[in-house]
């Protein structure tokens, strides 16, 4: 007997390993043209996977308080040793786990996966990436650089500007009227200890989810198989679905490391409360069009504060963004086209913005 | 409307009107100055923008009369002067100027010293031998149109003082009865205090008046020059009192300070000025094989050489910046070295070489330090680009297999 087989029939006397493995050798997983997008889900998973590594190896020198955080991080980028690679890996890692769970996000939309019976796992998926943009504004700060500091600052006030519980809101992001050491404290917690432990069991109900109802098939390919049901293909699982997300991760991880190496994520200068808010600042590209939908929005429209309004717009966006598989008119033939409109119209937005944001002064 | 409502209505009106009419007060000088030609002419605008129109004084301030009269304007019996006299300029002004009560009442901390200063001054004592040509008050601070020197659009606010002065003693017709070069301003023009003043906006750059003086202005005599400057200019002038230089200076009658800078052009000094080159200011004095020339040689070469080792640690820190690479440290470090270079440069006011190479010394060791710290962190970078290249060979080879696996599973 092998060592592996041996170790196999260890695990089997004590677990039960090979009925625990078995549903993974029967799954299969539909396989057609479009099937490439489904790797986008599963890279984003990998990201998340590199993002609590590297953020646990980053928690053994960071500090977090207003007068150690930029001189911890500093440290960590200059004299342990290869902290720089890996906190450039967590920054970079950040920006494409944000960037792939857009896309895995509009490739769902756009191949209509969110349909019946999987409306939870686009609403559980929507708020994950909720999280994911919680995990980016909180980390964002915790360098205690000048731009993270007024990027927070910028950010907070927005947050306030929600009605009625919006100071509410902003005092308890801030932990005070203003940005200060009580902020970053506040920021860290979210960073490491409330949004990992609500992303873990969100995360984990989606890929239960996933795992209950299997991967959708768009509708137009499903068609076409009714059609001629010898064209449908399927591939197992394991190992030939398995084996082609391992190289996708691989290829994330070239990108990652070519990324992190050549551009090492920089480090501004230290926060000074007191110094006036440099000219130009701007969030990080993933907020750049909310933030500027919000500069262009005039200070009163009609009867409303222009600040207000916008951030009513962007909430109530949010809000149909997530319920949209149960909001999709399912009385009329082809009533999916507004949903897949709103998506089209959504993410010409975000793109047309982001870049306007960033070419603005 | 009943009658009696109306005229209670009415006579509300009134009571609101009169108060608010009364308080215009008739200004007659304006009605028909505001019509005249130059230079009679002064309108509603110019007066009003005028500091002492603000604070409440009116044209009978100055020229007497009664200008809410239309019978006893330019009566002599309301006190009306007219036209004043030049002469009598400065003693107008210094009447209320020089009453510490009464100006105190508009702005106490404005001095009452002026008219006395003036009389010490090349102007006053000229004008008190009767030469009305020279500047009297309103030919810097205007007539009707004077505004706080706070003002930038006051003539003599520090940004426009030297154009004012500029009025007079850049006009070589007017000056020519008086001997003095004309070349001031177009010298000043090009200097390194002019650049502070009017590029950098630096209001404490020095203008005219502040090596002159505005109300005693005079020209500094060959013994006062180096005071002059060293208000300023403290340390460099300390160094100069303890060198070999100043008894020299003193034998030959030298200017201090001004013998090697100039006085009006004063451009920025440049380490080639202590040297034994072609710009050189050592050999207008010191001939060759001198040892003094020797010395500013080596002066010149301390400096050279500082400079050189800032630049190349520069260099290199710039090259690992833009490479992603923190060396913000070493950037920080760099800073001492430049100032190391800035008082070794005024060190050489002292004419002690040993003094410029202690502060270039330590210099020298800063940019060591900042240099191998640029150094290093461009083998730093070299290597990360080494051990990227193995990490995406390794991974370009894992799915290459992962590749052919798949393959060979479905095929």
């Amino acid at each position: 007997m092998s060592p592996f087989a041996r170790v196999q029939s260890w695990l089997d006397e004590r677990f039960g390993w090979a009925e625990l493995i078995a549903p993974l050798k029967h799954k299969t997983v539909p396989h057609h043209k479009l099937s490439y997008w489904y790797f986008l889900g599963g890279i984003t998973l990998f990201l998340f996977v590199i993002q609590i590594t590297t953020g646990i190896l980053l928690l053994l020198y960071y500090r977090p308080s207003a007068n150690e955080a930029f001189e911890s991080v500093q440290y960590i980028s200059t004299q342990v040793r290869f902290g720089w690679l890996v906190r450039s890996i967590h920054s970079w890692s950040a920006n494409l786990m944000i960037f792939t769970a857009f896309a895995h996000m509009f490739s769902v939309l756009f191949l209509r996966a969110y349909r019946n019976p999987r409306e939870l796992t686009w609403l559980s998926g929507a708020l994950l990436l909720f999280l994911a943009l919680g995990f980016g504004f909180s980390g964002y700060l915790l360098p205690w650089n000048t731009l993270a500091f007024f990027a927070t600052k910028v950010g907070t006030e927005v947050a306030g500007q929600v009605p009625v519980i919006g100071p509410w809101i902003m005092m308890f992001l801030r932990g005070g009227p203003d940005v200060t050491g009580a902020t970053l404290t506040r920021f860290f917690g979210f960073h490491v200890a409330v949004l990992p432990g609500i992303t873990t069991v969100l995360l984990g109900l989606h890929l239960a989810l996933v795992q209950r109802f299997g991967i959708s098939v768009p509708p137009r390919v499903e068609k076409q198989w009714e059609c001629s049901p010898h064209e449908r293909q399927e591939m197992k699982f394991f190992p030939n679905f398995l084996l082609r997300e391992v190289m996708a991760w691989y290829t994330a991880l070239a990108a990652l490391a070519v990324l992190a190496a050549l551009f090492p994520w920089g480090l501004g200068t230290k926060a000074d409360p007191f110094a006036p808010a440099p000219a130009g600042i701007k969030p990080e590209w993933y907020f750049l069009f909310a933030f500027q939908t919000l500069k262009l929005i005039p200070a009163k429209v009609l009867f409303m504060d222009g600040e207000v309004l916008g951030v009513l717009a962007f909430g109530a966006a949010g809000a149909l963004w997530l319920i949209l598989p149960f909001a999709e008119p399912k009385r009329r033939a082809g009533g999916y086209r507004a949903v897949i409109a709103f998506g089209i119209v959504a993410v010409t937005y975000i793109a047309s913005m982001t870049v306007y944001g960033y070419l603005a002064k | 409307m009943q009658p009696i409502f109306a005229v209670r209505l009415a006579s509300v009106f009134f009571l609101l009107l009169v108060p608010v009419c009364l308080g215009q007060t008739k200004n007659t000088c304006l009605d028909c100055h505001s019509l005249l030609d130059a230079p009679l002419k002064v309108t509603a605008e110019e007066f009003a923008a005028n500091i002492h129109a603000q604070k409440g004084l009116t044209c009978a301030s100055c020229h007497g009369g009664d200008p809410t009269s239309d019978d006893n304007a330019m009566s002599p019996k309301a006190g009306f002067r007219g036209h004043i006299d030049r002469k009598r300029i400065p003693e107008l002004c210094g009447k209320c100027h020089t009453d510490a009560a009464y100006i105190r009442q508009y702005n106490p901390s404005l001095r009452t010293d002026q008219l006395s200063q003036y009389h010490t001054s090349v102007h006053g004592k000229k004008l008190a031998s009767g030469d009305t040509h020279v500047a009297v008050c309103t030919d810097c601070h205007g007539i009707h149109n004077i505004r706080p020197a706070s003002d930038v659009r006051s003539s003599v606010n520090p940004l426009n003082i030297a154009t004012t002065c500029s009025h007079c003693h850049s006009d070589v017709n007017y000056m020519k009865a008086y001997v003095i070069p004309t070349v001031q301003f177009a010298d000043y023009s090009k200097s390194v205090h002019h650049e502070a003043m009017a590029v950098r906006g630096d209001l404490s750059a020095p203008t005219c008046t502040t090596c002159h003086g505005n109300h005693g202005a005079a020209p500094p005599g060959v013994g006062t020059a180096k005071n002059v400057c060293s208000t300023c200019h403290v340390y460099q002038s300390q160094l100069f009192e303890e060198s070999p230089h100043k008894a020299a200076f003193e034998a030959a009658g030298l200017p201090g300070c001004v013998t090697c800078h100039s006085n009006h052009a004063i451009t920025p000094p440049n380490d080639e000025m202590v040297s034994t080159g072609e710009r050189s200011i050592c050999t207008t004095c010191h001939a060759e094989g001198d040892a003094a020339l020797q010395a500013a040689s080596g002066i010149h070469g301390h400096l050279r050489d500082l400079e050189l080792r800032i630049t190349r640690s520069k260099q290199i820190l710039d090259r690992a910046e833009e490479s992603g690479m923190e060396v913000s440290q070493a950037q920080l470090d760099l800073i001492q070295a430049s100032d190391a270079l800035t008082k070794a440069r005024v060190a050489i006011h002292g004419f002690r070489p040993d003094k410029v190479a202690n502060e270039v010394a330590s210099g020298q060791a800063v940019t060591e330090k900042t240099y191998k710290a640029g150094t290093e962190a461009l083998r730093e970078r070299n290597y990360r680009r080494l051990g990227l290249s193995i990490s995406l060979l390794v991974i370009g080879a894992t799915l290459i297999g992962l590749r052919l696996w798949i393959r060979e599973i479905e095929s």
